[in-house]
């Protein structure tokens, strides 16, 4: 019994396990309150809320990954919102390019996160902090303080809310596929084992021949797209772009990859566990809205949630 | 002569933030159309000061090589605070005023407990406890409003004998009964020890627990000051989340402008004063420029990435290029 409890914690992270398990928990909690709960429209309708916050989350977590923090995420989420929507507006040809102008507005804020980080040597806290900055200040400058009044393309549309397979939400399938990407490059290619390399030290990545520069660089410009193309999706839900649309996604982005089990210190963590972590956030928030619970006490249950998992799988070793 | 020296080098980035802060205010008070007047220094120092308490707060929580993401929001928990207990008798202002400052303490006291004892990395605890204590100011202010007691408020971001601003008297009264005494004691020192290498500060027998405890929890009691002197300049209380993300933001800001390295061990809450101060005076430059308040958050965070970028020129004088991994 014990060996084989022990080969199953070998082969499945705790971290992960207990998140899969409070999901399950979260579930049952929720179909005692409310019969719709466990119903298969419910349910996909919160996948298509956490897959916009899956998608934002993949990039936090590759950040995570290599042991720094992204704190630009509210702004570049922002940026590429009122970019693509922006370039929506400019006709045909504009339209066409709008979702890839979002994207490469947010590859570029990230880009110059990396340089930072990477070759300036800034630590990732204070360098994404101030990049946050410079873009709420280039969007209050370009929008005039007001919610902008361009509206999303109809592709934007699209793949936020249609769906190309019936009753399967467009956005849900963006974050699978992003999703098999992000897992495929984590576990199969050079560059994923490298992301681990750095994040467990940096220094002995370095000894190894890695290119550790580049790869951290890459690592933010990964963060920055994800957070855009994260904006993009929800400009498309909306239908349009708003001032700090983003400010509500920094803390669910990190908490969801940290309850996933992924060491905030770098190195270690599955793509897995961030699932796990994204839908246990996603699914806590609609608890709490179904429950009609007030703000206030959504953001103090929010906030012990977070502490009491972190408490059960998520401590540092004892120093010694 | 050798000690001189020593002194200049540890205290090289406290004094940079010296420097930066009397160039940007010369360049401030220089170019304001009342010039270098008391009103003037008054308005400037109001603005100062609150980020300073926070930004201090931030500081003593950096030193020990942790940081602190609730501060902005323990900054609004204790406004709202303040806006319904500070107020009626004088005996009731003064145990509301010790009230707010307890709950100040407390809150810092839960993170460093959660940190220390739980062992949780501090930048998720403290954005986990920053979401509570914000619920629990959005319970106590559903909507901004509230009073305060109008001569203490009055009194305290007044004017002192006529051209001495009051809130920078109070905030010097805490630097010398909070933080000196802080930074002399066995505690204080172990703070700096945990900062610097925290294994080799347990392997010396340094208190690093009491250290990291008293940290957090003055970092709640200074947050709380802060939180006391907006509730004096606003008569209001209001849980706004912006407001304190802010807040938050500008206080690590202000902590690097201050010369205080996030890795821990370095720098003082004296240094962060004045990066706070800084930071303050440069956020205004742009209103006696006349330009249009609408490019102020570009030009702070212009101002920020160029600040923070200065320290990449210490990699020039790396020898080794593993030095560049720390």
């Amino acid at each position: 019994m014990i060996a084989a409890v022990q080969k199953l914690s070998k082969r499945f992270d705790p971290a992960v396990v207990t998140a899969f398990g409070c999901i399950i928990l979260l579930l049952l909690v929720g179909s005692i309150y409310s019969r719709n709960f466990l119903s298969p429209e419910y349910l996909l309708q919160q996948l298509k809320v956490a897959s916009f916050l899956g998608v934002i989350a993949t990039g936090m977590m590759f950040v995570i990954l290599v042991g720094q923090i992204d704190l630009s995420l509210p702004w570049v989420v922002t940026v590429g919102a009122m970019m693509s929507s922006a370039l929506a507006s400019y006709g045909t040809a504009g339209a066409i390019f709008a979702i890839p102008f979002g994207i490469f507005c947010g590859v570029l804020i990230g880009l110059l996160n990396g340089f930072g980080v990477a070759y300036l040597r800034i630590p990732s806290m204070i360098i994404t902090l101030a990049t946050n900055a410079v873009a709420q200040g280039l969007m209050v400058v370009y929008t005039g303080g007001f919610s902008p009044q361009d509206s999303a393309s109809p592709a934007m549309r699209y793949i936020a809310t249609g769906s190309i397979i019936p009753s399967v939400p467009n956005a849900l399938i963006c974050w699978i596929i992003i999703g098999s990407i992000t897992v495929f490059v984590l576990t199969r290619t050079t560059f994923g084992r490298s992301v681990y390399a750095i994040g467990n030290r940096e220094r002995a990545a370095y000894l190894s021949g890695l290119n550790t520069r580049r790869i951290v660089m890459l690592v933010f410009a990964i963060s920055g797209g994800a957070a855009a193309f994260g904006g993009v999706l929800l400009a498309g839900y909306a239908s349009k772009a708003a001032q700090s649309m983003g400010d509500a996604y920094l803390l669910p982005a990190i908490a969801a990859v940290v309850l996933g089990g992924t060491s905030i210190l770098g190195g270690r963590g599955s793509y897995l566990g961030t699932v796990a972590g994204v839908l246990l956030i996603t699914l806590l928030q609609s608890i709490l809205s179904v429950m009609q619970m007030p703000e206030f006490g959504r953001q103090i249950v929010y906030g012990i949630v977070i502490v009491l998992m972190l408490l059960l799988y998520g401590r540092e070793k004892r120093l010694r | 002569m050798k000690d001189w020296r020593f002194w200049f080098a540890e205290q090289r980035g406290t004094l940079m933030a010296v420097a930066i802060f009397v160039v940007m205010f010369i360049i401030y008070t220089s170019n304001h159309p009342a010039g270098f007047s008391v009103n003037v220094v008054q308005t400037a120092a109001n603005k100062g000061v609150l980020l300073a308490f926070v930004a201090m707060a931030q500081a003593l929580v950096v030193i020990t090589s942790g940081i602190d993401l609730s501060v902005g929001m323990i900054f609004t928990l204790t406004n709202c605070l303040a806006s319904i207990l500070v107020t009626g008798t004088p005996l009731q202002v003064t145990f509301g005023v010790i009230a707010v400052l307890l709950a100040g303490a407390i809150c810092g006291a839960i993170n460093g407990a959660i940190v220390i004892f739980g062992r949780l990395q501090p930048i998720v605890a403290t954005i986990a406890t920053g979401a509570v204590y914000f619920g629990l100011a959005l319970a106590l202010r559903p909507t901004p409003g509230g009073t305060v007691d109008e001569t203490l408020a009055d009194a305290l971001t007044g004017k002192l004998f006529g051209f001495l601003p009051a809130s920078l008297v109070t905030l010097l009264a805490v630097i010398l009964v909070v933080w000196v005494p802080f930074r002399r004691s066995v505690a204080g020192r172990a703070a700096y020890a945990v900062g610097s290498s925290e294994p080799a500060a347990y392997m010396s027998g340094m208190p690093i627990k009491r250290a990291k405890m008293l940290a957090y929890t003055i970092s709640g009691l200074l947050s709380a000051i802060g939180g006391l002197f907006l509730t004096f300049f606003t008569y209001t209380g209001e849980a706004a989340y912006a407001s304190g993300n802010a807040y938050t933001l500008f206080s690590i800001a202000a902590v690097v402008l201050g010369g205080v390295s996030l890795f821990g061990g370095r720098g003082s809450a004296i240094g962060a004063v004045f990066g706070a101060l800084a930071f303050r005076t440069i956020g205004d430059l742009l209103f006696v420029f006349d330009f249009d308040p609408l490019w102020q958050p570009l030009f702070q965070g212009v101002v920020l990435l160029l600040a923070v970028s200065i320290s990449a020129f210490g990699l020039l004088r790396v020898r080794n290029r593993l030095e560049w991994f720390g």
